[in-house]
Order: structure tokens, then sequence, then C-alpha cells
């Protein structure tokens, strides 16, 4: 996968997206251990000190723990990740409703179309 | 720790200021842009780091040591022009690095080059401008050096190469050496900068964390950059 990055917000924010999905979607599961700062900063072709930046930042959040000399851990908590799922889910959807309303059309009408939506 | 410290620099050539009232300090493992307009002042500062040139006033330490030949040891500079002999074949400037510096890795150069597939029996006369340029980054980046100091290194290479070149200054970078790059090509290459200095009329003008500039700003460094040098 090519990860792009918008210049234009801080990298560090763009990489801890990037983080939270692979936490909902169970790239890394609950007590999976990660890879290092240095793999993780290769594989999406960042600075290592901007992804140590959102490696702490998703620790903060208790999404991730380090043990000490081990690395860095998924959090044992299901349902914080479940949590973190449901916010996920429920912006992306905020977001449909906002564009649909700029082109005028209301909840109902916008359900009408995602169910028009074809696999 | 303090690699590169800067104090009250000045520099006049002609009893015109070229650089005014330098104050810089760059800790280990950062990848610093060094920004700004054409005759701003960034190949005068860079060749001040590295000794080139006297200062007309102020100091220049590195690892707390006032520059001199133990500098030229930390540092691996990539010069604005090459300032290699074009009659020289690849593997003859490889063998001339090796002799010229002892932390030179030329395993690590050689499988550089063949990665941009850079024939090393090949004279550097025979070879296209960009070209060069690709060979004397590769071997300035093969060195095992605190401080590499990279003026311009973008300039002749398409964005391709551009590409494949900042992947390599990240995957080469360790958390105990810096590299300073100096270019106007703000957008390509601000992805890998974690912190910013821009340069402008000889005088440094803003120092900062790249992220930390991108939130307060709400822009691309290029942007800002941009609106504060608009002409």
């Amino acid at each position: 996968m090519e990860f792009t990055f918008d210049n234009n917000i801080p990298i560090y924010i763009q990489l801890l997206e990037y983080l939270k999905i692979y936490l909902i979607s169970g790239v890394f599961k609950s007590g999976d251990k990660l890879p290092s700062v240095r793999d993780f900063a290769t594989t999406f072709k960042v600075n290592p000190n901007t992804m140590q930046k959102a490696l702490m930042e998703l620790e903060s959040m208790k999404l991730i723990y380090t043990e000490r000399t081990n690395g860095k851990f998924v959090t044992k908590d299901e349902d914080l990740i479940k949590k973190l799922k449901d916010e996920y889910a429920m912006t992306l959807a905020k977001s449909y409703f906002e564009g649909m309303k700029r082109i005028g059309l209301g909840k109902a009408d916008s359900i009408k179309y995602l169910e028009g939506v074809k696999d | 720790m303090k690699l590169l410290e800067i104090k009250d620099l000045n520099k006049s050539f002609d009893n015109k200021n070229i650089l005014e009232n330098i104050n810089l300090e760059i800790t280990n493992g950062r990848i610093v842009g060094l920004l700004g307009k054409n005759g701003a002042g960034k190949t005068t500062l860079i060749k001040l780091i590295n000794d080139l040139l006297t200062p007309t006033s102020g100091e220049i330490f590195i690892n707390g040591k006032r520059i001199g030949v133990e500098s030229k040891k930390a540092i691996s500079y990539l010069p604005e022009r090459s300032y290699l002999n074009k009659q020289m074949k690849v593997s003859e400037v490889i063998n001339y690095f090796e002799d010229f510096y002892t932390d030179f890795d030329t395993k690590k150069a050689k499988k550089l080059l063949k990665d941009l597939d850079l024939d090393i029996n090949q004279k550097l006369s025979k070879m296209s401008k960009g070209m060069q340029e690709k060979v004397l980054l590769v071997l300035v980046m093969s060195r095992n050096a605190d401080l590499y100091v990279l003026d311009e290194p973008l300039g002749g290479v398409d964005p391709a190469t551009r590409d494949y070149i900042l992947d390599t200054i990240l995957s080469n970078f360790n958390e105990n050496s810096t590299i300073i790059i100096s270019t106007h090509l703000i957008a390509d290459i601000e992805r890998i900068l974690d912190e910013v200095v821009f340069i402008d009329k000889g005088k440094i003008i803003l120092q900062s964390d790249a992220d930390k500039l991108r939130n307060n700003e709400k822009a691309s460094i290029d942007e800002i950059f941009r609106r504060m040098f608009k002409c």
C-alpha cells in the first residue's frame, strides 16, 4: 500500500489516523506486538521522530502500551478498540450526511442513496 | 545533545552583510530543512559550518568543539557544485572516498549506485548532470557521519528520483546523526523534515518543529514560506 500525506496537516496526525484504522480493522489485534518505530517509519516513509510522536499519541490514548525492553503492544482492553471503531464509523457517517446536506438532501433521502450503492 | 551550535555569527563580503547575528542550535537525530529564497545566505551559512569560509565574527561548534580538522571528520558535506574530477570513473571516485574518509561505507555506496542504475565503470564526464549529482549524493550519504549537510541536493534530479533520494535519506538516517538540507524545493521535501529553519536576507527568522508550524498556521510549510516571502 502506498501512503499519501497531505502537507497541510501535521504528518503525525495523519499517521495517527492510519494507525487507528490498523487497530479498528484488526490488522493489529488486541494484545499484538507492534513493529518497531523504525520499521513503521520505513513502511510509511516518514521521519522516525514523527512516527515516534504518532505512537506516543496513541499510547496517551491508552490504545497501545509499552512493555519495557519488549516493545509496544495493542491494548488488551477490547472495549476501547470497539469504542474507537464506533466513534470512527460515526464520524464517517456524519461527514456523509453533511455532504448530502450541502446538495440539499435530507437524512431520509440520503439513506435511500446509501441503500442504492452497489457493493 | 547539541550537535551544532552557532553563536552570534556574522559574515560580510566587501562591507556587505551576508549573514547577520546568526544564533542556532541543532540537536542529534533531526532532519532539518534550511529554507530560504535565492541569495538568502543558505550556502554562505553552510560553507561557514564546513569551515570553508571564515566568519567575520562569531563562533561555530560541532559536538561542543570549535570547528576545525575534527569537525571535518564529523560532517559529510554535499556542496552546491560537484568538485569531482570528471575524468574519473565512478569506481575510482569510490576508491578516492575510501582513502579519504575512514567512515566511508563502500558496500552501501555500491548498493545505492546499483539501485539508481548507475554504472560504476562509467566516467563522470559521460554522465548527465543529474546522474553526476546522484553519484555525489550517494557518496556523501555513504559516510557514517554525525552531521550531513546537503546544499540543494535535489536541484537537478527528476521527481521520481527525488522520491527515491528522499527515501534513501530516510532509511539511512539514524538517531545519532542529523541531516541539514538546504533547498527552495520545499513541497518536495517537507514530508521528511522534523524541523525547519527559515532564513531571509541573512537572518534566521524562524526555527520550529515542522508539525507544530503546520498545526499553528493550518497550512503546509511550502504555503507558509510562500506567504512569508511574498514578493
